[in-house]
């Protein structure tokens, strides 16, 4: 049933969109997710597919093309990573709110300025408030995965709003591992055929879309759209079970790893959750109760699914590879301290800003905000909560000595 | 579609429908913007010869047409922008100031 091979992380999602052969893909390159359209450009060029594939501009171009196809009532797809995705700002709240099941990998790759090709989470994190629902995976097989539930996510009635698929730019999008390929006609009937209730081209029920709306009407059309995010979490958790039967792979709105008995656990996103695992190992064999919590469903925030996974810990550190200029800590830092006004209070819980414009993270440097966590539970404070991990800093007496 | 049909505002989010869709067409009649007119423009049918270019350029579709014939001015929806009375070669339209109108009164 499975095809096993090796793969990047592109690779492996141009396969999982040729094998739900949207009506149209419409993209512009950029590094690291150009490979992407690239593959799939070869799939429509040789006939493997029956998609349009238009090759637009510019990314602003590329998801006012997709939001226009998927009006017409087929399904559009697209990639893109940082800036590509920040020139297309505007579009992802109209793909949002106009509630199309647009689904989108972004290759995660840190924002301009300074110019960084390299992996951080600025991009996606700058568009969280756009209405998208944004999974993140830590490796290929969980990329090529999470590209075919977010087709399924995304064109659920109870949903109908677009989805970013989230990977680690080079670090996942590059690198070949070893996968498991779902067969095409497996992946076929998983996600359906696409149903729109309405859409545009169509004379016998004629529509109009994106209209103009006066202050009588823009908040509950807002409204209306949080309730298809409201209602994301308990489909991507059914979707999640659907393909647990397809495929014996389990995912949730997170994964908790030596969590059960934790005292202090790291919250972290994406690829670097792979270190993390190796730190907590490596703690776990001298005996000390270390945990990690990989985030894989940011939007929805699973806010009451956190509180009760940290019940009971004594020191949490939440690690951004964003920086959201706060001051007062990184975005995912402010979803967890949130969700923790209401549960525990006396958890020692703190931010750390991490690998930003792909600074490289590794074991040790995981191992070293658990030694932090454990100071603090022995003081007895987190402060101060607001820290960085691996940036050169002359007050700091560790120097940063990564790539 | 039809005018009890129309969305009213203040209609509960969960009974409005998603991304603001209409569904139907022709809602536009309903939206009547002649009274954001400023200037009106007045239709002389004696000097139009029907070359339709007022009717091709009135952004607002408010030239009334009948048998191929300009009969005049939907003042319901018309803005007053002024395009009709200036592409006219006929001279056949010309734009009355809100002033001119409320002293001499107007065709409408």
């Amino acid at each position: 049933m499975a095809v096993r091979d090796k793969r990047s992380g592109n690779e492996a999602v141009g396969i999982a969109m040729r094998q739900m052969n949207p009506g149209v893909v419409a993209a512009f390159p950029i590094t690291p997710s150009t490979e992407v359209p690239q593959y799939f450009s070869g799939y429509a060029a040789n006939g493997e597919v029956d998609t349009e594939f238009v090759p637009v501009e510019s990314e602003h171009s590329a998801m006012s093309a997709c939001i226009g196809a998927s009006y017409a009532g087929v399904r559009a797809m697209t990639a893109t990573s940082s800036n590509g995705l920040a020139l297309m700002w505007e579009m992802l709240y109209i793909a949002s709110s106009d509630r199309l099941p647009i689904v989108m990998a972004v290759v995660n790759r840190a924002l301009s300025g300074p110019i960084s090709i390299h992996n951080d989470h600025a991009d996606s994190m700058g568009a969280r408030d756009a209405g998208w629902v944004q999974l993140y995976g830590e490796n290929n097989q969980e990329a090529y995965d999470n590209e075919i539930m977010a087709v399924c996510v995304a064109e659920h009635p109870d949903v109908e709003l677009p989805v970013m698929n989230c990977y680690d730019g080079f670090i996942t999008s590059h690198s070949v591992e070893n996968i498991e390929l779902l067969e095409d006609d497996a992946v076929r009937d998983f996600v359906g055929e696409y149903r729109p209730g309405h859409h545009l081209l169509n004379p016998g029920a004629p529509m109009s879309a994106g209209p103009l709306d006066m202050p009588g009407y823009y908040f509950e059309h807002k409204r209306s759209q949080a309730e298809g995010m409201i209602c994301a979490k308990k489909v991507i958790l059914e979707t999640a079970d659907r393909f647990y039967e397809l495929t014996g792979r389990r995912y949730g709105l997170f994964e908790a790893y030596q969590m059960d008995d934790a005292e202090m656990a790291v919250i972290l996103i994406g690829s670097s959750a792979g270190t993390a695992k190796e730190a907590v190992k490596r703690l776990r064999r001298e005996g000390v109760k270390a945990g990690l919590i990989k985030i894989r469903v940011f939007r929805p925030f699973p806010a009451e699914e956190i509180k009760e996974a940290l019940k009971g810990l004594r020191a949490v550190a939440v690690m951004d590879k964003s920086e959201g200029f706060s001051t007062h800590g990184g975005p995912l830092f402010h979803e967890v301290s949130s969700a923790l006004y209401y549960g525990d209070k006396d958890l020692l819980l703190c931010s750390y800003i991490y690998g930003l414009g792909g600074r490289d993270v590794r074991v040790e440097d995981i191992l070293q905000v658990f030694k932090s966590l454990s100071d603090d539970i022995a003081r007895g404070s987190a402060e101060p909560y607001c820290r960085y991990l691996g940036v050169t800093d002359k007050e700091k007496e560790e120097a940063a000595d990564g790539i | 579609m039809k005018e009890q049909d129309l969305i009213q505002p203040f209609t509960p989010w969960q009974d409005t429908t998603r991304g603001g869709n209409i569904y139907g067409s022709g809602s536009s009649k309903y939206y009547r913007t002649g009274g954001w007119r400023v200037d009106t423009p007045q239709f002389e049918a004696a000097r139009c010869v029907n070359c339709m270019r007022c009717f091709l350029l009135c952004p607002d579709g408010s030239i009334a047409l009948e048998d191929g014939q300009v009969t005049g001015i939907h003042y319901d929806y018309c803005k007053g922008c002024g395009i009709c009375s200036e592409v006219c070669n006929a001279g056949a339209i010309h734009m009355m100031s809100r002033q001119e109108e409320s002293a001499h009164g107007s065709e409408r």
